[in-house]
């Protein structure tokens, strides 16, 4: 999903990043919102933090005969929100720009949008619906993290598209970057979701209480024997 | 879920992120994002900005990007043993 330093001309890349700069403004004010009212919650955003370096980090072979890299943002999106997610890519695309030559400084604002906004907006919206719907925790998580994880990789699709039309037009491109991008992602989406199941599994099992006080899962046991104690 | 479950997972993620190396083991497996620099590059496109540092070799690429997932990973790692060792010395406590 990195769009190389230099591939968006004037005045794309000014708006990617006239968009992507108050929602991570909005981000860094729930972090600190967050980290004040729930000081907590500090290892599990540095757990959602890692989860995203790991993720990101990794290329791997895809059936397409190329490789890619998952993101790790649709679970953060789910445990955090997507303000406070959209910072914690932000921070890994400026380390992958600035040291790996991945990305770059003038498409942060683009490759923030896809990775840190679009994808983990998906992953909560997913999250919320299949809560509502009363999916199974795990189905959710990882219907959230693998479809955030694909949108991360459509978006870029479209924003390349946007800018680099083939003479048959918009879509033309979109299917040509479509079919780099979003094809290559989908076994590592699969991958990504089943490994998202596992971490949010085990964070249910020992920081369920916190997960409830942040209102990420609902614990139906301690609150109504706790309602009872009060009747009492 | 228990370790069982955990591990039967884990074991369908490295086969699915395996597997294409066994149907397909004559592929190239370049980066995507390089794929998608060539077909600008093939319009005429030419990057107006370049990167401030690059890493002077594929090895010291590699590095860095091992780097990246080992800082993660030891988080991840610290945090679960962490949780884990706090449960642990809880039971011993309640018994």
């Amino acid at each position: 999903m990195h769009i190389m330093e230099g591939f968006l001309p004037h005045p794309w890349w000014e708006l990617w990043f006239a968009i992507t700069i108050p929602i991570v403004v909005y981000g860094v004010y729930r972090l600190s919102k967050v980290t004040k009212k729930l000081p907590e919650a500090k290892p599990l955003l540095a757990l959602m933090g890692a989860f995203i370096f790991v993720l990101s980090a990794l290329k791997l072979p895809s059936v397409t005969g190329s490789s890619s890299h998952p993101t790790g943002a649709g679970l953060a999106a789910v445990v955090v929100g997507p303000g406070i997610t959209s910072v914690l890519s932000m921070i890994v695309l400026v380390f992958q720009a600035l040291l790996l030559a991945h990305g770059g400084l003038t498409t942060l604002g683009a490759n923030t949008f896809s990775m840190g906004i679009v994808g983990p907006i998906v992953a909560y919206a997913i999250w919320i619906a299949c809560k509502k719907a009363r999916v199974p925790t795990s189905i959710g998580i990882f219907l959230a993290a693998a479809l955030g994880d694909l949108f991360t990789y459509v978006t870029t699709s479209v924003q390349l598209a946007l800018v680099f039309p083939t003479t048959r037009g918009f879509f033309d491109a979109f299917l040509t970057f479509g079919g780099i991008f979003a094809i290559t992602q989908i076994p590592l989406a699969i991958g990504e979701g089943l490994l998202a199941v596992v971490l949010f599994d085990f964070l249910a099992k020992y920081k369920g209480q916190l997960l409830s006080t942040m209102k990420v899962i609902k614990l139906p046991v301690p609150v109504s024997t706790q309602k009872e104690a009060k009747k009492q | 879920m228990n370790t069982k479950h955990y591990i039967i997972i884990i074991i369908i993620v490295i086969t699915i992120f395996a597997l294409p190396l066994i149907i397909f083991p004559a592929a190239e497996y370049g980066g995507a994002d390089s794929a998608a620099e060539e077909a600008i590059s093939g319009q005429g496109y030419k990057p107006w900005f370049s990167p401030i540092w690059t890493p002077p070799s594929g090895e010291i690429e590699t590095l860095l990007f091992a780097l990246q997932a080992a800082i993660g990973a030891l988080i991840i790692g610290y945090f679960v043993g962490y949780e884990k060792g706090k449960r642990a010395k809880k039971e011993i406590k309640e018994t």
